[in-house]
C-alpha cells in the first residue's frame, strides 16, 4: 500500500533543524585540540617526565661550575639565568615531540583538510605546551631553591608573574617554530638554531626580571612590560603565519 | 653580464679605488695610530648591514602576496630574500671582524658586551639561523618557511635593539666609554663618505649578482623538472637540482 500521495518527494531531514556546518564555535575547536593533547599527555607523560628529568640533570651539571652553597650572593645573580636555561633546554626537548606526535598516520594532513581554523590547532597546542611546562616549573623552581640555596632579597610574589609571562614566550615562538621545522631534515637540531636567536629579547627580559627579584636591587617592571610587549607581538605574528607554515608544500 | 653591469662594476671599482687611496692617506690618528684605519672599513659595512634586513623583510613580504597569484614574481622575490640575506651575513661578519680589530687597537680587548656589539652579534646570529633554515628545508617548503622567518626575524630587530639598550643603560657604562665615531676630525670625513659610498655600491653589486645566479638555478631546476617530466634524459644539469 502506497502511503498518500507526495510522500515519495522525500526531504531529509525534514521536520528537523536544517544541517548547520560547522557548527563548533573557535573556543570549541581550541578546546577539542587542548583537550586531545592533555590526554595524550595524561596516558603517555612522555613530556613531562622527560622535561622534569632533563631540568633536573640540567640543574646538577651547573651545580658542579660553582659552589651555590659557599657563594650565596653569586648564586643569587647567576641563579636568573640558570633556571631559565634549564628550562628553555628542557623545553626545546618536548616542543619537538608536541607536533612529530601529529606526524603518525598523517594526522597533520587532517588538520590540515579540516574546515576548522588552522590557528586554532596552533592555539591548542601551545596552551598545551604552556601548561606541561609549568608544571615542570611547578617542580623544579622549589628543587632549585633548595638546592642552590636560595633566598631572595625581592619581592618573591612578582615571580608567580614572571614565571608564566617568560613560559609564554619561550612556548609561543616554540610551538611556532617547531611546527615550522617540521617536515625540515634534522628537525631536533634545528628547533634551537632557529628558536634561539628569534627568543634572545625575551630571554634577556625573563633573565633579568628574574634576577632582580633574586638580588632586590631593581625592579623588575621594565623587563615584565618587554615580556608583555614580546609576547603581543609575536602571539599576532604566529597566528597571522601559521595557516602559511601548515600549508608550506 | 649585460653591458651596463660592467659599466656598473668599473665605476664601483673606480670608487673603491678613490675611497682606498682616502683612507690611506687621510691623517693618522692621535692615540692608536695607523690602526685607526681599519675603521673607514668597519663604518660603512657596519651602516650597510642594516639595510639588508629591510630588503629581505619586504621580500618575504612579496613572496607570501605573490605565492599563490604569480609564482614567477613569487620565485624572483624568494632569489631576493636569499641574496639580501646573504649579504647581510656577509657584510655583518665583516662588520664584526673589522670592529673586534678596531676595539684591539682603541680599547685593548676584542670583544665586549656593549649595547651596539651586543645587538649586532644578534643580527647576525638571526640571520645566519635564517640561512641554516633554508639549507635545512626540504626544495618545495624553503621559500615559505624562510620568508617565515624573514618576517619573524625582521620583527625581532627593533626588539632586540630596544631591550638591548635599556639593559646596558641599567648597567654602569663600561669603563671605555664613548662611542667610536662621535666626533670624527673633519679631516677624516672624505674617507668615511668615499668609502661609505663605494662599499654601498660594492654591496648593490654583489647582490645584485646572487639575485641573477639563484634566479638562474631556479630556471635550470624548473628546466630540470620539465625535462624529467616529459621523459628525457636530464643532461648537464647536475648542479641544478
Amino acid at each position: 500500500m502506497l502511503p498518500a500521495s507526495g510522500a515519495f518527494a522525500f526531504v531529509p531531514n525534514a521536520g528537523r533543524k536544517p544541517y548547520k556546518m560547522n557548527t563548533m564555535s573557535y573556543t570549541q575547536v581550541v578546546l577539542a585540540h587542548l583537550r586531545k593533547d592533555l590526554r595524550l599527555e595524561w596516558r603517555a607523560k612522555d613530556s613531562i617526565n622527560g622535561m622534569l628529568f632533563f631540568s633536573l640533570l640540567v640543574v646538577v651539571v651547573l651545580a658542579m661550575a660553582f659552589d651555590p652553597g659557599s657563594y650565596p650572593t653569586l648564586a643569587r645573580q647567576i641563579s636568573g639565568g640558570l633556571i631559565w636555561v634549564g628550562l628553555l633546554f628542557a623545553a626545546m626537548t618536548a616542543l619537538n615531540q608536541s607536533w612529530s606526535r601529529e606526524l603518525q598516520n598523517s594526522v597533520l594532513d587532517a588538520h590540515r583538510l579540516a574546515a576548522a581554523p588552522s590557528s586554532a590547532l596552533f592555539v591548542g597546542k601551545a596552551v598545551a605546551n604552556f601548561l606541561f611546562v609549568t608544571a615542570v616549573e611547578l617542580v623544579l623552581t622549589p628543587v632549585f631553591v633548595i638546592f642552590y640555596n636560595l633566598h631572595p632579597l625581592g619581592e618573591t610574589w612578582k615571580l608567580l608573574l614572571i614565571l608564566p609571562l617568560g613560559t609564554l614566550a619561550l612556548v609561543v615562538n616554540g610551538t611556532f617554530f617547531a611546527a615550522l621545522g617540521l617536515r625540515t631534515r634534522n628537525r631536533e637540531t634545528l628547533l634551537p638554531l632557529i628558536l634561539l636567536p628569534v627568543s634572545m629579547p625575551a630571554l634577556l627580559a625573563m633573565i633579568q626580571a628574574t634576577t632582580n627579584v633574586l638580588t632586590g636591587e631593581r625592579e623588575p617592571t621594565l623587563w615584565i612590560k618587554v615580556l608583555v610587549a614580546y609576547i603581543v607581538v609575536f602571539t599576532i605574528a604566529c597566528l597571522f603565519l601559521f595557516e602559511t607554515i601548515l600549508n608550506a608544500d | 653580464m649585460p653591458r651596463w653591469a660592467l659599466a656598473y662594476l668599473a665605476f664601483t671599482v673606480v670608487i673603491l679605488v678613490i675611497g682606498f687611496q682616502k683612507a690611506m692617506t687621510a691623517p693618522t690618528e692621535a692615540t692608536m695610530g695607523n690602526l685607526y684605519r681599519v675603521f673607514f672599513y668597519h663604518l660603512p659595512h657596519a651602516i650597510i648591514s642594516f639595510v639588508f634586513p629591510y630588503l629581505n623583510c619586504v621580500a618575504s613580504f612579496a613572496y607570501l602576496y605573490w605565492r599563490s597569484r604569480d609564482t614567477d614574481r613569487a620565485a624572483a622575490a624568494d632569489a631576493f630574500a636569499l641574496a639580501s640575506a646573504e649579504m647581510t651575513v656577509l657584510y655583518a661578519s665583516i662588520g664584526l671582524a673589522t670592529g673586534s680589530i678596531w676595539g684591539r687597537a682603541a680599547w685593548g680587548i676584542w670583544w665586549a658586551w656593549d649595547a651596539r656589539m651586543t645587538t649586532y652579534l644578534l643580527l647576525w646570529l638571526l640571520y645566519v639561523s635564517y640561512l641554516l633554515l633554508r639549507s635545512f628545508s626540504a626544495p618545495g617548503q624553503t621559500a615559505v618557511l624562510s620568508s617565515v622567518l624573514g618576517i619573524f626575524a625582521a620583527i625581532d630587530v627593533p626588539i632586540c635593539f630596544m631591550s638591548i639598550r635599556w639593559y646596558r643603560t641599567q648597567h654602569p657604562a663600561p669603563v671605555f666609554g664613548g662611542d667610536a665615531d662621535s666626533g670624527i676630525d673633519p679631516s677624516m670625513l672624505p674617507a668615511v663618505l668615499w668609502n661609505m659610498a663605494a662599499w654601498a655600491l660594492w654591496g648593490a653589486f654583489l647582490l645584485g649578482v646572487r639575485y641573477a645566479v639563484e634566479r638562474r638555478r631556479q630556471r635550470q631546476a624548473a628546466a630540470y623538472a620539465v625535462a624529467f617530466l616529459e621523459g628525457e634524459e636530464p643532461t648537464g644539469l647536475e648542479g641544478a637540482r
